[in-house]
């Protein structure tokens, strides 16, 4: 069992839990992610680890509720456990095994969209650790939805922080930002890094593109096992066919096939709703009785 | 009675159990069992045990179950085999033992299968457990991986004395015998969990959430934990696709995913989080017992299932067995058939496979018959799911974390026959993860292969 030291919620379906887990603790580096599995009648969930103490054998996680063991993992407190945690799974982010006198030298922009800026996260801390500012760009649908604003406050190097409705700091997508700082600022960055919803990476992968700058993306597909024995996350990547969980999550973002990757993420969408419906609505959602369809 | 012939043994009718998970073989009785263990001629020489992959002393139990004592004939196989509950059900007894049988010259051999079978459910049944050794050694050894192999191993170096810890990456220890055996086959809750907690019993401790080569490197283990030898029994490995147009499209599976959904996590049961899409009319792509498997799995969960393989019946490698529960069950088979492109709908969703039939020409490498494309001959078989099976390649998360650990030309670790042995000292291994993928039995066999090397290596440090 891996106990629950401390659960509370970022947001109204956000939330975030620190988890006594001493092994993904000990071996853990920024770009990895974990598997939990909250109960004997639970899914197995990927999620991106968030940060982690060494020290404590601790991991942070931060879980967006969108399936039935999701809406239930929310309900658990500290001092409850999850039945599973298994990781550190994927490769660490390529930053972490280059030359630090290399990497001082670059300037790097971080694209965190909605529940992606958790994992953005670790990556910005251990730069700042190792001496090296990035830029971040934090994007949210409305203000109630943005997240870790004070944590990566005190990591990044300039923090901008967009919602789509205006109602926080800058209006509009992510996209517009990455514009504004590269042809209106005149900004140059050697690399982006984008991790949020397939949609804004898809979206940010298109204009850095244009703009020329490599881009980083993390994906976070379909996955049962997460050590290459399912299969069921691959990708397309260039003209490969790839496996998230073992050979990323992140990719070359200017070279997966996001429209695939989105087809893909629907597979068990109405499964996955009808589970969540039981959760919530008890005996009453059978499915396939043609009122809801 | 027809001394000739096998006492029959009882199944599920193939129309009830098509719609359920329940075990297909219902086994022996006690009478049943006695009467067919009375037609084993208790060869001196015995052929059956040679044929043994973990050389169980056939004649032996069946002696004793002729005389009633079944007890007894547990002990017996107990000192061969950790998981003959398991292998009784599993094994390919028609090439291995019962295929050597002498009665099986004229007439049918001995049904060896079910009554190992029958004496393992037997000692489950009346609680009779295998005893701790009274004292240990001390030595740390670690077992990475608790399917067959890893097991085997584990509960040999166990009743030699050594402290034992088994790795496992999943959440649930057994490795293929839960997450893809299917339950139809091989129950989890009434034989397979019973049969790792007899290992436990014998004072394995069994670490599960572990992937060694990420949680911890094997370098770890004997540097910073204090293990003095390591057995890698870690299995099979990454699904093989084949590499045809539509591939990734939703609605394409690999067996492993398939069955892990509904084995490992219940996905048929409805009190269960996972999804699981059965589809209404599913291709599976393969021949082997993988691919039966899963051809009747999404059977059971309520589809018309085809087999397409592209060779003749004679070449599929499937068990007997399972080919002729497949058919009875209801499954399609589409032989000398090979997909070559799915076809996609604007959703991304498989709509149907197109196929081209093939005829047999000489034999290739593997000894059998190459199939050959017959020009012309494309057709599109209706389906809306497809699942491969078409087997796997070993998992590089170990060989690419262990330096000094050598591994082949097909990517499997390389290890002596006769020991398990790696090129790197103290590390040992068996099973898929050296053969690539085989059987439950010949794992086994690798286990305790493993397990004697163990301890020489540990006896001469």
């Amino acid at each position: 069992m891996y106990k629950i030291l401390k659960a509370c919620n970022l947001a109204s379906n956000i939330f975030l839990m620190e988890v006594e887990a001493k092994r993904v603790a000990a071996a853990c580096e920024p770009g990895q992610f974990v598997i939990v599995k909250m109960d004997e009648r639970g899914e197995r969930i990927p999620l991106t680890i968030c940060d982690y103490n060494r020290e404590a054998g601790t991991i942070t996680i931060v879980v967006q509720t969108i399936g039935a063991s999701t809406t239930r993992m929310q309900k658990l407190k500290a001092g409850d456990s999850f039945r599973d945690f298994v990781g550190p799974l994927g490769q660490p982010s390529e930053f972490v095994s280059e030359d630090i006198e290399t990497l001082k030298k670059k300037k790097i922009l971080f694209v965190g969209g909605g529940l992606g800026t958790a994992p953005v996260y670790p990556q910005v801390k251990w730069l700042h650790e190792h001496g090296i500012d990035a830029d971040v760009i934090v994007g949210a649908k409305t203000k109630d939805l943005v997240i870790l604003e004070d944590e990566m406050k005190a990591v990044a190097g300039n923090l901008y922080i967009t919602t789509d409705d205006g109602s926080y700091q800058r209006k509009g997508m992510v996209t517009e930002v990455i514009k504004d700082l590269v042809e209106n600022r005149g900004n140059k960055y050697d690399v982006c890094i984008a991790i949020g919803p397939m949609i804004m990476m898809k979206f940010v992968c298109l204009l850095t593109k244009e703009l020329g700058i490599p881009t980083v993306v993390s994906m976070n597909p379909i996955m049962v096992d997460g050590t290459g024995m399912c299969g069921a996350c691959r990708l397309i990547v260039g003209d490969e066919v790839k496996f998230a969980c073992v050979d990323g999550p992140e990719f070359d973002g200017h070279l997966v096939d996001f429209d695939q990757a989105m087809k893909r993420q629907n597979l068990y969408k109405t499964d996955e709703g009808r589970a969540m419906l039981r959760e919530q609505e008890g005996d009453t959602h059978h499915g396939n009785c043609g009122n809801c369809n | 009675m027809d001394v000739l012939k096998k006492v029959p043994v009882r199944e599920q009718d193939p129309k009830v159990r098509a719609t359920n998970f329940d075990e297909v073989c219902l086994g022996y009785n006690k009478e049943e069992a006695v009467e067919e263990a009375g037609r084993c001629l208790g060869c001196q020489n015995a052929q059956c045990v040679k044929a043994c992959p973990v050389s169980i002393d056939i004649p032996g139990f069946i002696k004793e179950v002729k005389e009633g004592n079944f007890e007894e004939a547990g002990y017996v196989i107990g000192k061969s085999s950790a998981l003959p509950a398991v292998c009784g059900r599993v094994c390919p007894q028609e090439t291995q033992c019962e295929g050597k049988c002498i009665r099986g010259i004229k007439g049918e051999p001995v049904s060896i299968g079910k009554l190992e079978r029958f004496v393992a459910d037997y000692a489950r049944q009346n609680g009779i457990k295998p005893k701790k050794p009274e004292s240990t050694n001390g030595r740390k050894v670690a077992v990475i991986g608790s399917g067959p192999a890893g097991l085997t191993c584990a509960g040999d170096l166990a009743k030699m004395g050594y402290d034992v810890t088994i790795f496992e990456a999943l959440h649930e220890p057994g490795g293929v015998l839960v997450y893809g055996i299917p339950e139809f086959r091989l129950p989890k809750d009434d034989v397979v969990k019973p049969e790792i907690e007899n290992v436990r019993s014998l004072g394995v401790k069994i670490e599960t959430n572990v992937v060694i080569g990420k949680s911890v490197t094997i370098d770890d283990l004997m540097e910073k934990e204090g293990f003095e030898a390591v057995f890698i029994g870690s299995g099979a490995g990454l699904p093989k696709f084949m590499g045809i147009p539509g591939e990734t499209a939703s609605g394409v599976f690999s067996a492993n995913e398939y069955l892990t959904r509904s084995n490992l996590m219940k996905a048929f049961r409805d009190d269960y989080d996972t999804p699981i899409r059965p589809g209404k009319k599913v291709a599976v792509v393969g021949g082997g017992n993988v691919a039966m498997d899963a051809a009747r799995t999404a059977l059971r969960l309520g589809a018309e299932v085809y087999i397409v393989y592209r060779r003749s019946e004679e070449e599929l490698p499937a068990r007997v067995e399972e080919v002729h529960h497949a058919k009875e069950e209801g499954i399609i088979f589409n032989l000398l058939t090979n997909p070559t492109e799915i076809l996609v709908d604007e959703n991304g969703w498989v709509k149907g496979m197109k196929c081209i039939r093939m005829e047999l020409g000489e034999p290739d490498e593997s000894g059998r018959r190459s199939p050959k494309e017959i020009p012309g001959s494309e057709f599109v078989l209706d389906v809306d799911t497809v699942i491969m099976s078409l087997g796997t390649s070993p998992n590089p998360l170990i060989s690419s974390t262990t330096a000094g650990l050598d591994t082949n030309k097909r990517k499997c670790i390389v290890a002596e026959e006769e020991n398990g042995a790696t090129s790197k000292p103290g590390v040992f291994a068996g099973g898929d993860a050296v053969t690539g993928a085989a059987t439950v039995i010949l794992a086994m066999g690798a286990g305790k292969t493993a397990a004697k090397g163990i301890d020489e290596y540990l006896k001469n440090k």
